[in-house]
Formats: structure tokens, sequence, C-alpha cells
């Protein structure tokens, strides 16, 4: 995947997991949960679809490498490029 | 390894965990030992009619679309919709007591306005107490225990609104005498008041018919009829799972809802009563009465009423067999149901004495049983319409029918007043959740099945 298409991915499962809320405006710099409702318990999701979708393992000293659009792309990269 | 992991009982947080768990991806098998699932919150069916155990009404009601609240976080954690459950909120509910009455309704501003009302003069404080309210971390899974009664009456300085405030949160969710733990406290506030009642319109089925569908479409295992025997331990873990049916599995983590006593009198290397401190010892009688009519008719439109007729609310174990000196009267009618229930029905919940009723013959049981209802009704029609000619059917239940079918020591069907919110036990793959847990309530008994699963199997990996 490129970058662009892991971003796509992530921001497909966020819509799945808070599906009321408007992604489009969402900036890649801040944390995603200071701009749309997303509680730790949904956050917990987001890393559990990338396990059953892809396989991809986030241990859990890594989740604050998720805190922001940007910064999850960054830590993701490596893991989703051969996808 | 046979399964990932091992959840005992398929009440409302062991079914709530095992779709967590089924829908990652995780093998997973819930045990019960009952035919039926629902545990502490299940039904049943007598002389032809339909009743629900435990569920007076779903608190925590919240309309569709609000976001934050325990009940839509919970439907997006099991990925249900909220259409799923149909919940019709309460009509009205009140809190009488010998001088005063507080209604309340799913409109929190009523509450507060009712207060304001009734005990004008502390209206200021009934505020300082909200505030103290809204400012407390109730989810926080280590927080030091307060006491409730001791933070109320440093703000609220007539005991009787501070009785008033009390009753209803520790009929429908305290374990403890007399006093609550602040943040039970706070979690039973905001689920009762500035949420509210609502019930499923067909009842309790219609929460477990969701539940167990959806954990069987996530792939999940469920052994009905199936109790855990023992659980051996070895190196400071489970090693393995005896059933009674002779099977024996082994698992890599278990997760128990059958009560935390109860659950470490199934470990082969534990000697139990060194956690006798944990026992609870509430219990309830309730007395179901079936009419031939629509308690409506009556003139009775409340949904529930929590009353109380002596000076000082008195939460605890009573001396007699029952106390009928407060209880709640539940009509299950009286939601907002799009067509109405097939048939009038009154609940009546009393404190009750679980050592008593066990001590008594068949034959004395029986007879008790009779006498209180005659006593209790007698006390309840002060409260609400004389309903008594209407009756057409009775069915009553005691704190020994409760440990027959729950397995709860002391028939407590709120557990333990000493709360394993971490649900950490002494074995490192062995968990609580459920009523021992913490969170109280079909809702909170879900959301402790998600938050255990969570915490303890899908963030370890």
């Amino acid at each position: 995947m490129t970058k662009e298409q892991i971003k796509d991915t992530i921001l497909e499962i966020i819509a799945q997991i808070i599906p009321d809320e408007d992604l489009s405006n969402l900036k890649g710099d801040i944390p995603l949960r200071e701009q749309v409702e997303l509680d730790s318990m949904d956050f917990l999701d987001i890393i559990m679809e990338l396990r059953k979708r892809y396989g991809i393992e986030v241990p859990e000293d890594d989740y604050v490498q998720l805190a922001t659009l940007d910064s999850s792309v960054a830590y993701l990269e490596p893991r989703m490029r051969d996808l | 390894m046979d399964y990932d992991v091992l959840i005992i009982g398929a009440g409302m947080s062991g079914l709530a965990a095992g779709i967590r768990l089924a829908y990652y991806g995780k093998r997973v098998c819930i045990v019960e030992k009952h035919y039926r699932v629902g545990g502490l919150n299940s039904f049943y069916n007598l002389g032809g009619h339909k009743f629900d155990v435990g569920l007076h009404a779903m608190t925590n009601y919240v309309p569709k679309g609000v976001k934050l609240a325990p009940l839509p976080k919970l439907l997006r954690q099991l990925k249900l919709k909220a259409e799923d459950f149909a919940l019709c909120p309460q009509r009205m509910s009140v809190i009488k007591f010998p001088d005063k009455t507080l209604r309340f309704n799913n409109d929190f501003d009523f509450f507060v306005q009712e207060v304001v009302d009734n005990f004008p003069r502390q209206a200021d404080n009934f505020q300082k107490l909200l505030k103290s309210i809204f400012e407390y971390d109730e989810l926080n899974l280590y927080a030091k225990p307060i006491s409730a009664r001791e933070v109320v009456s440093s703000i609220i300085s007539d005991p009787l609104l501070s009785d008033m405030i009390f009753c209803p949160l520790m009929f429908y969710g305290n374990a403890q005498e007399n006093d609550m733990e602040f943040g039970q406290f706070v979690i039973m506030f905001k689920s009762i008041f500035c949420e509210g009642f609502a019930r499923p319109q067909a009842g309790v089925r219609q929460v477990l018919d969701v539940l167990v569908k959806k954990y069987k479409a996530c792939g999940g295992e469920l052994k009905m009829r199936c109790a855990v025997t023992s659980l051996k331990c070895a190196n400071g873990r489970v090693e393995s799972v005896l059933l009674e049916n002779g099977e024996v599995l082994t698992v890599d983590r278990i997760l128990s809802s059958a009560g935390y006593v109860e659950t470490t009198k199934l470990l082969t290397d534990c000697n139990s009563s060194k956690f006798e401190s944990h026992v609870g010892n509430l219990s309830f009688v309730e007395f179901i009465l079936v009419l031939n009519r629509e308690p409506a008719e009556m003139g009775y439109n409340t949904t529930i009423t929590f009353y109380n007729n002596s000076d000082r609310f008195d939460y605890r174990g009573p001396d007699g067999l029952v106390d009928i000196s407060s209880g709640v009267i539940c009509c299950p009618n009286n939601f907002q149901f799009e067509s109405p229930l097939p048939e009038g029905m009154i609940r009546i919940t009393n404190l009750a004495n679980f050592e008593l009723w066990n001590r008594l013959g068949k034959e004395e049981y029986k007879s008790q049983k009779a006498a209180w209802l005659g006593t209790t009704l007698k006390e309840v029609v002060k409260f609400v319409p004389d309903f008594r000619d209407s009756i057409v059917f009775t069915d009553i239940f005691t704190p020994i029918t409760i440990h027959r079918f729950t397995g709860r020591i002391n028939g407590a069907v709120y557990g333990t007043p000493n709360k394993i919110k971490t649900g950490r036990t002494h074995l490192d793959n062995l968990f609580i959740c459920g009523t021992d847990q913490g969170f109280l309530g079909i809702v909170g008994a879900m959301l402790s099945g998600i938050s255990m699963a969570n915490l303890h199997v899908l963030q370890k990996g």
C-alpha cells in the first residue's frame, strides 16, 4: 500500500467505528481524539481492525504512535508497504 | 490449547465479552451451567405467563443520537444498532417517603426542578452535589474507595433529601449495607437520574436474543448445561478446566462472571475461606402479580415507585424474613410501548434475609411465602391503587430461589461489596467480569464484560 492508501484505510476503519462523525475535515497533525468523539474503547477498535484485516500487531506500548492521522501513517507504512 | 478464552457464565457480561473476543478472531467458548442464558437477568415461563428475572427497567437509557454515554458506547463496541434492543422509555417514576414525593423521568432537568420545588432550601446544595458528581471520574479503575454517605451528607444538609436520592440508587445496584462507594454512587446516579429507564418491548429476552445471535454469528461457541467443576492451578495460572461432564479443557485465559468468591471456590489450590470478607449478603424477595387488566385502567401510570415508610431509609439485610418498610414497585406495562404488553403486571421487590429463609423447612417456606405476600400487598397499596382484586396469577421468588438458579452465595444479586474493579485475581490468567467487577445494571454488566475482554485479552495481543 502507498501512504495515501494507508491513510484512506485508516479513515475507512474510523468511519466504520464511528459512523455518525464527519471525517472530511480531519487534520493530519492534530490528535484524532481532539477532533472527533473517539474514546479509548473506539481507539482500541482501530488497532483490532488492523489486526483482523491485515494481521498487523500493534503492541500496547505503541498505541501512542497512532494518536494522529500522520503519525499513524508513518508508523504503519513499513508494516503495510507490502500488502 | 482448546480455546484462547473460556468465559464462565452466559449472562449479560459473559455474552458481551464473548462477542468482543469472537468478533476479533479469538477462539472463545462460553460455558453456562443453567439451560438458559441470562444469569442474574434471565426469564422463565410459568402457568402460561412470561416473566423476567432481574430486569425491572434498563437503566442508562439515552435516545438515539446521544453520544458519550454508556449505552451508545456499548452498542458501538458490540457492533449493534440502537434499534436492536427496541428500547421503550419509561413514563414517570417516583420516590415516595413519608412526607415527600420526588418524581423523575428521562429528562434530567425535570428531576432537578422536582428537587428544587420540594427542597427549596437545599437547591444550592443540590447544585453543589451535581458539580461533585460530574467532576468525578467514576471510570477510573484505580480510584481509592470513598464513602458516598459521607460525601453526600457533607453537601446536602437535609437527611430526608439525601435518603431519597440514595433509595433508588441502592435498590438498583448496591451491594453494601447503608452506604455506597462514591464511584458506584456516581455511576448509579447518572444511569438512573441523568440518563433514565427503558424496557425492551419483549423484555429481557430481546436483549439476550440479540446477544446470543451476535455471539454465534461471530463464531463463538456456547455450551449450555455445562458447569465448571474445578479450575486446576499450577505456577500461578489456571492450567486446565474440569467440566461437570468430565471433559477437560486447556485454555489460555479465563473470564469468570460467576462471582468472585464463587470463582475462587472452583480453584484447586485455594482456600476460599480467606475470601469470606468479599461475600455479599444483600438479597431480595420479589412478588410478581399478573393482573386481569392494565394498571393504567386503575389510574396507575407510574413506571417504578421506590417507597420508604420509616424515619430513615434503612438499606441492609433485615432482621426478619422480609423488610417491607421500603421497597420497589415496578409496573412493566408503564413504559411507552409501541403496542401494549399481553397482560397487566406488578412486581414488588423487598430486602430479604437469606439465612432466615434458608432455615425454613419445605412446608414452612411455602406458608411464609404466602403470608409475606399478604403482608406486603397490604403495605404497598398505600403507595399504589389497590389492585388486589385484579390478581389472576402470583409467583414469588426468594433469596433461596436466586441462589438455586444463579449460584450466588447468599442469593446476593449485587455480589460482593468490595468490587474487583481491575478484574485481576491472584492468578495470571484468571479474570473477573460482571457483577463482582463493578459496573452494575444491564448496560453496566455488558460494559463490564466488554472492558475486561478489552483490558485483559484484546490489548494483550
